[in-house]
């Protein structure tokens, strides 16, 4: 199916590309072109020096980290800081590094699944107070999570699931935003028609969703896969409150943790910098695999 | 916490309505709890205890080998205001506290006036402990009640002066032993290009620290009203002295705890630090190119010959209301705080500077340090202990009182406005902050 979909993307926008470069479009002065690239230059600096701090930061040694130039290398000691990290308190952080993957890994396919369910639903099936569901859903993208955290803290506590893995992970696994990207997309690329032919081949409700629906709708749900993984990469308040257990940790607290203990255990600082820089690893990995997809999705979402 | 309590009341109503269970988290939060009740539990007792001090997991081991009928469980995260206090109070709303939790001198009282600690006064043994430990950490955990101990006091920050005794002598400066050579020295110092030290705009428990060796205290309570005195005698005396060094340009004023900050003492650029027992291991690993250089003498005198000495920082261990074996609670925060084995790991693993007296006199506190060129500095900790007054007390919502009283700061080492100024803005903002939360306060 896929191979369906990328021959009517793909000269789309090379078509497009082409208008841009064509003398027939609105001439561009070369002032403005060299504005543009040069607020793109600023930002990009302003995006990747703190990156480079940070892995320059990583590869020095405690005392050469305060009295050496904070943009350049001094004694390379970055595979030697590693091995501190790991080390430090039996490996504490590689146990932080796999419960993050395992919270935001899993949390984000299922959250995935979940959303592409209820957003297919939501597009293909009619039934009554379908458009008011939809609006609830998308009130619920409007409520910040960081909102959400203290209630839901309340609520586990009454069925005693706070401080557990499923305290940070059954969160995680709603995703609004998910639901209202892919019933757009789900309306627009999945042709009734097709369903039709399936029920008519005599596929059920069920395997049609999986074997003809969720192909057709693949960009938008890596999209939302990425968004939820992010997310829950990065989400940090609601481990704060619901965690008190170390070994639970997503390595965002962690860090945070350690971070806060740095008055009395000097030394965590440097921990907490290669630990940093480690732990968006996974996410630069991430997107660089799937970024194709990702482009796909949100321009798909956008336009229709 | 009128948010917080708005917010608990929404999820309860909604944890009420999708009828999640039966019991009600307003059933255990129970009032504050009988004093009569401390009574040892028959069997087997696990307890909780929450904590930020890394490596405590050691010396929690070290208890539970020892006493198999009450196992500790015990759990760390972030430092208290960094998310561990407002997940207590979260903990107390939803009725799941842990048995026992660090809490800093200065937090004690916001927990006191959410009902939220123990008073373990009847609690076999715990009254005895008084002798053991240094009379002012006393006086932090108890409020100066009588027949009442809210906590156990676990560490301590006696101040004292860290300086650059290589600098001093090349230059030949004489040590400060008042505020006035202090200041006379001060001027010396800038005449070699450098700052005799670095007046920090953001620790306020710190100037707390300055204000109450000269003899003052922030809040009173009289058993019914709290009573804020940010601007008394004592508070105006210090804020102006130090401003009179910052509008001479005499000390630096960089943000604390930052890169820049380090550097100043790694290269000498500033010379003294009037700071705490546990800011010895700061200066080491802030600024490793000086080790065997510095030293430590007492604070600086406002009359030669007085021995007075402030505090920064330090902790205790309390147990929370709800907690259902206070009597096993504590003991064991009493072999915690006041055992030579647990204060000896304590003091190794977290550089914790112990509360009870023997601790003043452990053998590893006993030694010369290398970074201060082999001087036994936590001699000079010790008699600074000895010298901090019992007088000094804490508000219920020092938070918010060190947020509006760092922000006078800041204005005012850039210039805006005084410190003294800063004081009254606080004051201010501290009674309001009070009457918002319904603390009676007298005006």
């Amino acid at each position: 199916m896929s191979a369906l979909t990328e021959p009517v993307a793909v000269p789309t926008k090379r078509a497009m590309r082409r208008a841009e470069n064509t003398p027939k479009g609105p001439k561009e002065s070369p002032l403005s072109r060299v504005g543009a690239m040069t607020v793109m230059l600023v930002f990009t600096l302003y995006f990747l020096i703190p990156i480079w701090w940070l892995f320059v930061a990583g590869t020095k040694s405690s005392s050469q980290f305060t009295s050496t130039n904070p943009l350049w290398f001094a004694d390379f000691n970055l595979f030697a800081n590693i091995g501190n990290l790991i080390a430090y308190r039996d490996g504490v952080f590689l146990k932080w590094m796999l419960n993050s993957a395992l919270y935001a890994g899993a949390g984000a396919l299922l959250a995935t699944l979940f959303a592409a369910m209820c957003g297919y639903a939501l597009a293909k099936y009619r039934f009554p107070g379908r458009e008011l569901l939809f609006n609830i859903v998308l009130g619920g993208v409007l409520v910040p999570a960081t909102a959400l955290a203290l209630p839901l803290f309340l609520i586990f506590s009454q069925v005693s699931l706070t401080n557990t893995f499923w305290a940070v992970f059954l969160p995680s696994l709603v995703s609004p935003f998910g639901v209202y990207l892919t019933r757009i997309f789900a309306s627009a690329s999945v042709p009734d028609e097709l369903i039709e032919a399936a029920r008519l081949d005599g596929a059920g409700e069920v395997r049609t969703f999986f074997t003809v629906s969720v192909k057709l709708m693949f960009p938008a749900l890596v999209t939302v896969f990425l968004f939820q993984f992010v997310a829950i990469w990065n989400n940090f308040f609601l481990p704060l409150i619901m965690l008190r257990d170390e070994t639970l940790f997503p390595v965002t607290l962690g860090l945070y943790a350690w971070n806060s203990q740095v008055n009395q255990i000097p030394e965590l600082r440097g921990y907490v910098l290669i630990g940093a820089l480690l732990s968006i690893i996974p996410l630069i990995i991430l997107f660089l695999l799937l970024q194709r997809f990702w482009r796909n999705g949100l321009g798909a979402g956008s336009v229709k | 916490m009128r948010i917080t309590k708005r917010a608990a009341t929404v999820a309860l109503l909604t944890a009420a309505t999708v009828a999640m269970t039966g019991c009600s988290a307003s059933g255990t939060s129970s009032d504050s709890a009988d004093a009569a009740a401390c009574e040892p539990a028959e069997g087997k007792v696990d307890l909780t205890f929450t904590s930020w001090i890394p490596g405590i997991e050691e010396v929690v081991d070290v208890w539970n080998e020892a006493n198999p009928d009450i196992q500790v469980a015990v759990q760390t995260g972030p430092n208290g205001n960094g998310g561990t206090y407002a997940n207590f109070f979260n903990q107390l709303e939803a009725g799941n506290a842990p048995d026992l939790g660090q809490i800093e001198y200065d937090a004690l009282p916001n927990f006191r006036v959410q009902d939220g600690l123990v008073n373990l006064a009847s609690c076999d043994g715990v009254m005895d402990a008084k002798a053991d430990f240094v009379d002012w950490t006393w006086g932090q955990v108890s409020f100066n009640e009588d027949d009442a101990v809210y906590a156990i006091p676990q560490d301590s920050g006696p101040m004292a002066m860290f300086y650059r005794a290589d600098l001093f002598e090349a230059n030949g400066i004489a040590i400060p032993t008042t505020w006035e050579e202090y200041a006379t020295a001060a001027e010396q110092v800038r005449a070699t290009g450098a700052y005799i030290t670095n007046f920090s705009q953001s620790d306020i428990n710190q100037f707390a620290g300055l204000v109450w060796q000269a003899g003052g205290t922030w809040f009173g309570n009289d058993g019914e009203n709290w009573n804020v005195d940010l601007t008394g005698d004592e508070s105006i005396m210090v804020a102006d002295y130090w401003q009179d060094l910052i509008d001479r340009d005499l000390v630096s004023t960089q943000p604390p705890w930052t890169t820049e900050w380090d550097n100043a003492y790694n290269t000498g650029a500033a010379w003294t630090w009037n700071s705490a027992a546990w800011g010895a291991n700061s200066i080491a690993s802030g600024a490793p190119d000086t080790a065997g250089k510095w030293a430590v003498a007492q604070s600086p005198q406002w009359e030669a010959g007085d021995e007075a000495s402030g505090n920064w920082g330090g902790s205790s261990t309390a147990v929370f209301t709800g907690s259902e074996h206070p009597y096993e609670a504590a003991q064991f925060a009493l072999w915690l705080n006041s055992s030579s084995e647990s204060l000896t790991m304590l003091n190794e693993a977290a550089n914790l500077y112990p509360a009870a007296k023997a601790g003043l006199d452990l053998p590893v506190l006993k030694e010369g340090v290398e970074f201060y060129g082999n001087q036994p500095i936590y001699d000079e900790f010790a008699a600074a202990s000895g010298q901090v007054s019992s007088d000094f007390v804490w508000g219920p919502t020092m938070t918010q009182t060190y947020n509006d009283v760092s922000d006078g700061f800041k204005a005012a080492v850039s210039g805006n406005g005084t410190l003294a100024e800063a004081l009254t803005t606080g004051q201010s903002a501290t009674v309001d902050a009070l009457k918002a939360q319904s603390i009676p306060v007298k005006e």
